[in-house]
């Protein structure tokens, strides 16, 4: 089968020639696919010159659904639907509801936020992952290229500049 | 980046300018002005309720319970900064190596602190503290209370009821001497350091750091109890003394993080970036989420039991026209203000954001003990008026010339720490 995807990657030891070297890849003008590493690098997503996650306003939404739909439940419940009257108070008693109210809020923020990013991470239980090198997970930081996107660099001087930059070896991967 | 060269300024000191000084000062004397005028409008004021009542009301009451909302508030602001740095000692923090010393300056208040407090609570005695009366005690007498009876033994032990309130003072004497000991221990062993270098110094610190959380864990509930919570004699509640430390916790981190961005503005601090004020940032906003929680919890109990001895606090306060408005004003500075304003980063991360909540967190936690002093001396006789105002200005520019004088006395950086390159580096 004809493989689409073609990646060339730059294996590196040590975060601080990573980090330089992505600083430095990225103003030859190569466009980074991908950076992965076994443990979170400090600065990589600025080097990388990533955008800031938007998964706060996910959050900050489904949290707001929360507090609504607490709030229109208990007041539908204790007002509309079934009057109680409970210790002497209103059935609307606003104060009792708010421990309510702030435990749906925090629990769609959260399910809401883990969701979100499931979906927009591709990390759904069918779904298949590229896995570029096995060494990501153990010791190794891989730059992943895409060869697509650098068309007009090829991929001999896009090895070489990989080289330059202190990657340990350079390979190849494509997927489907 | 680990490999960066830091080249700063670690021997900077804070030059307290003739301007700086000269402007506080001024602010200082409107303060004084204002608070004159307050007061010559309350001695000329009517005495409303002069007639009829046991307790005839008298306007030196209100300048008294000022006195006592201004000296319990800055002796919170005070000692959380002291508790803030022996935090970061306990927790081994080495982000806010930075800014210990500003931490560490507002301790400089606690010996005012001390001596205004113990000062006033003989002046102001039977004025604010409703249990010092003696006739409360007496069987026979005709003002005799059997609740407060039960409660004397609290204030007076081991002397007879009613007569000087002996244990409360030694409380009033032994906490503000160890605050302070526990403050000069600290303060010298880290200008030591700064001579001397090494780990030692960092370890004996921690020790104390300790020995002092688990003191003021103790002193800051009692203290809460004896010098707010007993101005309602009859009433108690069990989060008080939580709900007291919350805010001046609050209130103090507003104030570090004031001072800490006021010394970024004026060009000391190099090494501090826009990380540490971030997590200045999510200091405010967390712990402003967490008074808000105490004092719901406080509230909620209270009014979902309906005990009549125990939402009688809560009547006085939201039944008062007096007092009503200034329980949304507390919840709205302190609660809604941070909890909407520092949620997202960027907030966080800009002065500016900080630099308005900050002050506006300050002002509400000043209504919060306004609103535990006043309603249970004052009752419908007292209100915010020129006399709160000026009082607060007084109180808030001399514990900002004594901040500041501190902070010029010494380097603003412990050089010496041994966490301060990580401090550079914090990214977050």
């Amino acid at each position: 089968m004809e493989r689409d995807k073609n990646f060339i990657l730059g294996v590196f030891d040590d975060e601080d020639v990573l980090l330089d070297a992505v600083t430095r890849i990225r103003k030859s003008g190569v466009k980074i696919h991908e950076v992965y590493s076994p443990f979170p690098v400090h600065g990589l997503d600025e080097v990388l010159g990533y955008k800031r996650s938007r998964l706060p306003i996910a959050a900050f939404l489904f949290g707001l659904l929360g507090t609504t739909l607490a709030l229109t439940m208990q007041f539908y419940m204790m007002k509309i639907d079934w009057p109680m009257i409970i210790g002497g108070k209103d059935h609307a008693a606003f104060p009792a509801f708010i421990p309510v109210t702030f435990e749906l809020t925090v629990l769609l923020a959260a399910f809401g936020m883990v969701g979100v990013f499931m979906v927009s991470s591709n990390l759904k239980p069918w779904g298949q992952a590229r896995i570029f090198d096995n060494r990501i997970t153990d010791d190794k930081h891989v730059m992943a290229i895409d060869l697509a996107t650098n068309a007009g660099l090829g991929e001999e001087r896009l090895a070489e500049v990989l080289k330059d930059s202190g990657a340990t070896e350079v390979n190849k991967k494509s997927f489907e | 980046m680990a490999h960066s060269t830091t080249n700063y300024n670690l021997d900077q000191k804070f030059e307290f300018t003739a301007a700086l000084k000269k402007s506080i000062m001024t602010v200082l004397v409107i303060g004084a002005v204002v608070l004159a005028i307050g007061i010559i409008t309350a001695m000329m004021g009517g005495h409303d309720h002069a007639e009829g009542g046991d307790h005839a009301y008298h306007w030196y009451q209100r300048l008294f319970a000022n006195i006592w909302i201004n000296n319990v508030y800055f002796t919170g602001i005070a000692i959380i900064g002291v508790f803030f740095f022996a935090i970061q000692y306990a927790a081994q923090a080495g982000w806010s190596a930075g800014i210990l010393r500003v931490m560490l300056s507002f301790g400089y208040w606690l010996p005012f602190a001390a001596g205004l407090m113990i000062v006033s609570f003989f002046v102001v005695n039977h004025d604010i503290f409703h249990w010092t009366h003696s006739d409360l005690f007496d069987p026979n007498d005709s003002h005799y209370d059997k609740i407060i009876d039960g409660k004397g033994g609290y204030f007076y032990w081991p002397m007879e009821k009613g007569s000087f309130p002996i244990f409360f003072v030694i409380r009033l004497v032994v906490f503000f001497g160890f605050w302070v000991f526990f403050f000069n221990k600290l303060k010298n062993l880290s200008y030591e350091e700064d001579i001397h270098g090494g780990t030692d110094y960092w370890k004996k610190i921690r020790t104390w750091s300790a020995l002092f959380l688990i003191f003021f864990a103790v002193s800051s509930s009692i203290s809460a109890w004896d010098w707010v919570m007993s101005i309602d004699t009859h009433w108690f509640s069990t989060m008080f003394g939580w709900y007291v430390f919350a805010s001046w916790f609050v209130a103090g981190l507003s104030a570090i993080t004031l001072v800490v961005v006021f010394l970024k503005d004026k060009g000391y601090l190099e090494m501090v970036n826009e990380n540490h004020i971030h997590d200045m940032g999510k200091f405010v906003f967390a712990f402003s989420i967490f008074w808000t929680y105490i004092w719901f919890s406080q509230f909620l109990l209270i009014y979902y039991a309906n005990i009549p001895e125990e939402s009688v606090y809560f009547v006085e306060r939201l039944e008062s026209d007096v007092y009503s408005p200034f329980i949304f004003v507390n919840l709205v500075l302190n609660f809604f203000l941070p909890f909407l304003v520092l949620m997202t980063r960027d907030a966080k991360r800009h002065a500016i954001f900080l630099k308005v909540v900050c002050s506006l967190i300050i002002l509400g936690h000043w209504f919060d003990f306004f609103l535990m002093v006043q309603p249970g001396t004052l009752g419908q006789n007292g209100g915010f008026g020129l006399m709160e105002i000026g009082m607060l200005l007084v109180y808030a520019s001399a514990v900002t010339l004594v901040v500041m004088g501190a902070l010029a006395k010494k380097p603003l950086v412990a050089k010496n720490h041994p966490m301060l390159e990580e401090s550079y580096h914090h990214h977050i």
